[in-house]
């Protein structure tokens, strides 16, 4: 089959470009060697939520200061109305999971641990857990679900600093016994589409909650039936609920990346997991095809452009060897942020800044990754998400801003320089 | 070979990614997960098996492996845990048997009629429940009397044409055969000669069944019979999917054979809908198609899934006018070859297809297409709705079946009566 564009990587910058190119018109196969960093990730769309030390309010406002202090950051290469349109067609894209928020202000939600985190998106389903407001809160545990520590939560979240005064507290519940012995979020969240355990869970929180108070839930309210079930616990109770995100695997993650996946087969692309993109052949500056590993051995996919969305070190768009040294592993791209000598790859403590930290490709303003001389590698490929070089996600909170603002904005340069796709054109 | 495999375990990074697909462990507490069985077991077995059997209820379907972001060989290496657990304990008779589908056909076939009111009479799969263990409900297709092979020497091919060489799996040869039948019609209509060598059982039900030693023999009778057709430069096709990733991978990842004849076998084959959508790519398939107003979902197998070939079924059916397919987004249908039919799995492996039979009989149609012939049979036991290899819409859309009618082949039956 002939595809006008292959995207490689799975996770939410190439759902996100696969799909925006998908929808208009191109022939898309996305390639991946499994499921992507959406299935870890909370599910909010978190642009910019802290500019050195200080956490941002609004990053529409924030995002060019940081631009200006980090010149080859990703978003150096997205204009401010492009992240705003990329964010507001994301919302028009998930709108089964309703979300909230915008690039002008950033919501604070509370995480499983208790620390209040800077998001510009949320699906509604946590965005009622928006601490800047005040109030008092609720946050229950299920006995035996690992890793979620009501107490833990409210106590840490007492002692934050946050815009106005809350006042949490905890209560653990014991869920109805289950035959299925291990109480992972998955577990859980199945139970609640098939079992209808939201009976349960209203019953046991009807009373012993105050009429004033917001309720915090585990974020594994069920899996196809999450946001229903959701609607249909704030409407039984009456009062505000909202999804905490768990520690991984991620409930609504997932949700997102189904529901962006049904939307890409829906729209005729394909998504063909457990194979691995290895390189390109080329001619001329331009990548002619995509060669991928499958059950049988390398085969050749003919492209008129490429978005190359593989991720960081943690994904495996980039590796460092036991020599030190460090490559992207589908085409080779020269890499930015690499430290000069040879031997330094870490600092001792942990949340110092590493060196190798803003590792990653640099690009033109077409999100094509470019050699040292700053010309591009290839005319028609781009990249996107975690792979660009010159940002620290995990410090700035930016890491699924800039992979939908990328993403959105590597499909956007691919339709500009071919508009009319090829396969448009034959017919 | 053998330690990539297993040293792949050594990229787990405890994402759990794995469990939320695994469908198994997601209706039984019987198998912890495919993370805690495969990546973290596997450091506690050493040489000798590992204590924990819970091993044996992973179905095999492979899903882990094909969502593992890291490329951790999860599938491949609880299947190798089954296989010691088992070389160690010894295969149960009832594995031994129902993994050995060639010796089942040549038992059923001459006595088709017998055998098949057997598998369909109540008391006898009472009886076979208790004393073999093969679940009385459990899918099981019919016999179909008279043998593909058999069919396949008295047929006669369009001489000097190009030369296809069809691998038919076992599913065809005794309970399918006009699948095989549509198969070779389809391929002579698109100007193939199409070889049948004789062949036998590719040893994937022994592999799954933990007893490598006789899946390795098996295999390698196989790729005997194919090996000098690939060396010849010929392409194979397979309408078995599971049988033909076998060919592909399996043979060699898990079983851990290394030869040049496996190797050449390897890289001809072809999933058969991979085979013609290549022939489309090069303007090569005959697309002389006529109508088929009906709107089939389609459900993609796991093994199906494991070849990394996207869904060709679904790209040739698009060029089928009026033709309206569903592309069903649900990962096992549970039956995983034998794993359903056994008396401790059948409900299981039912409750794993229940999501993908929900949403079957959601669509209202009375035909369901899927590459797989277990996954089909499955489907039908599950929803009551005929199921139907892509390939016999594609025959149906060339025409081929009325002109197999003006002849003497009855299509009323292309599909084998599942029991139970």
């Amino acid at each position: 089959m002939s595809y006008d564009t292959v995207v490689v990587g799975a996770g939410l910058a190439g759902l996100t470009a696969a799909l925006r190119l998908s929808e208009r018109g191109h022939r898309v196969l996305v390639v991946a060697r499994g499921v992507g960093a959406t299935h870890l990730a909370p599910a909010t769309v978190d642009v910019l939520g802290y500019l050195g030390d200080t956490q941002v309010a609004s990053p529409a406002a924030s995002v060019p200061a940081l631009v200006s202090t980090t010149p080859n950051h990703p978003y150096a290469h997205v204009p401010t109305e492009q992240l705003a349109t990329s964010l507001e067609w994301f919302c028009t894209k998930t709108a089964a999971l309703g979300y909230a928020g915008s690039v002008d202000e950033n919501l604070l939600l509370p995480t499983a641990l208790g620390v209040p985190k800077p998001s510009a998106l949320a699906p509604r389903s946590m965005s009622g857990g928006d601490l800047r407001a005040g109030g008092r809160f609720v946050f229950v545990g299920l006995k035996g679900f690992k890793d979620f520590h009501p107490t833990l939560i409210a106590d840490n979240l007492n002692h934050a600093r946050l815009p106005n005064p809350i006042e949490a507290r905890a209560l653990e519940l014991t869920p109805p016994s289950s035959r299925l012995g291990d109480l992972s979020g998955r577990v859980i969240a199945g139970r609640f589409d098939t079992e209808h355990l939201i009976d349960w869970l209203a019953g046991a929180l009807e009373h012993g909650v105050d009429l004033d108070e917001r309720i915090g839930v585990p974020a594994v309210l069920g899996l196809r039936s999450g946001d229903a079930t959701w609607q249909e616990l704030e409407k039984r109770l009456q009062r505000k609920v909202f999804e905490v995100a768990t520690l991984p695997p991620s409930i609504p993650g997932i949700r997102l990346s189904d529901v962006l996946s049904s939307a890409l087969r829906d729209g005729g692309a394909r998504i063909v997991l457990g194979v691995r993109a290895v390189g390109a052949r080329a001619k001329g500056g331009r990548v002619e095809a995509v060669e991928v590993v499958n059950a049988t051995g390398t085969v050749s996919y003919p492209v008129s452009s490429v978005v190359l969305a593989s991720g960081g070190f943690a994904s495996g768009g980039l590796e460092l060897d036991s020599f030190g040294a460090t490559r992207e592993t589908v085409f080779g791209l020269p890499l930015t942020g690499l430290p000069d000598t040879d031997r330094v790859r870490f600092t001792p403590h942990y949340f110092d800044t590493q060196p190798l930290a803003t590792a990653g490709v640099a690009t033109d303003d077409h999100l094509r990754p470019v050699d040292s001389s700053g010309s591009p590698v290839y005319e028609n490929l781009h990249a996107a998400g975690a792979i660009l070089g010159g940002a620290t996600p995990w410090k700035e909170k930016s890491g699924t801003g800039i992979s939908v603002a990328t993403g959105y904005a590597a499909a956007e340069a691919v339709l500009t320089s071919a508009p009319m796709p090829a396969s448009e054109a034959l017919r | 070979m053998n330690d990539l495999i297993r040293d792949s375990l050594d990229h787990c990074v405890k994402c759990t990614i794995c469990e939320t697909y695994c469908p198994v462990s997601q209706v039984t507490p019987l198998f912890p997960g495919p993370k805690y069985v495969g990546p973290q077991a596997e450091r506690y077995r050493g040489a000798g098996p590992s204590a924990d059997s819970s091993v044996d209820y992973c179905s095999g379907c492979g899903i882990c492996t094909q969502v593992c972001p890291q490329d951790v060989k999860i599938a491949e290496i609880n299947s190798r845990a089954r296989a010691k657990l088992w070389e160690k304990r010894g295969v149960p008779l009832r594995n031994q048997m129902i993994a050995r589908p060639t010796v089942i056909g040549r038992l059923g076939t001459p006595v088709a009629p017998l055998a098949n009111w057997a598998l369909h009479n109540r008391a006898v799969r009472g009886l076979v429940q208790s004393l073999v263990g093969i679940h009385r409900d459990a899918p099981m297709p019919s016999f179909a009397g008279r043998t593909f092979q058999s069919r396949a020497r008295r047929h006669h091919g369009p001489a000097g044409a190009p030369a296809v060489v069809y691998f038919h799996g076992c599913g065809t040869n005794y309970y399918e055969p006009l699948v095989g039948e549509m198969v070779v019609a389809v391929l002579e209509h698109n100007g193939f000669r199409v070889i049948v060598p004789p062949q036998d059982c590719c040893g994937l039900p022994l592999q799954s069944n933990g007893n490598f030693p006789a899946a390795r023999t098996y295999v390698r009778r196989l790729v005997d019979r194919l090996a000098p057709h690939a060396r010849a430069g010929l392409p194979i096709v397979s309408n078995s999917t599971s049988c033909g990733l076998m060919l592909k991978r399996e043979a060699h990842e898990i079983l851990g054979i290394e030869d040049a004849d496996l190797k050449v076998v390897s890289e001809s084959m072809y999933d058969l809908c991979e085979f013609l959508l290549r022939l489309h790519d090069r303007g090569e398939l005959r697309t002389d198609f006529t109508s088929l107003p009906m709107t089939v979902p389609y459900h993609a197998p796991c093994q199906q899934r494991g070849h990394g070939i996207g869904k060709p079924a679904l790209d040739l059916l698009a060029l089928v006018p009026d033709l309206h397919m569903i592309e069903l987004d649900v990962d096992c249908c549970g039956i995983a070859g034998t794993y359903g039919l056994k008396k401790e799995k059948y409900q299981i492996s039912m409750a794993v297809g229940e999501r993908l039979f929900k949403d079957i009989t959601a669509t209202g149609s009375d035909l369901a297409a899927c590459d797989s012939e277990t996954c089909r049979w499955q489907i039908t036991h599950g929803t009551g709705v005929k199921s139907v290899h892509p390939i016999e819409l594609l025959y149906r859309a060339y025409g081929l079946d009325r002109r197999a009618r003006a002849g003497s082949v009855s299509l009323e039956s292309q599909t084998a009566r599942v029991s139970g």
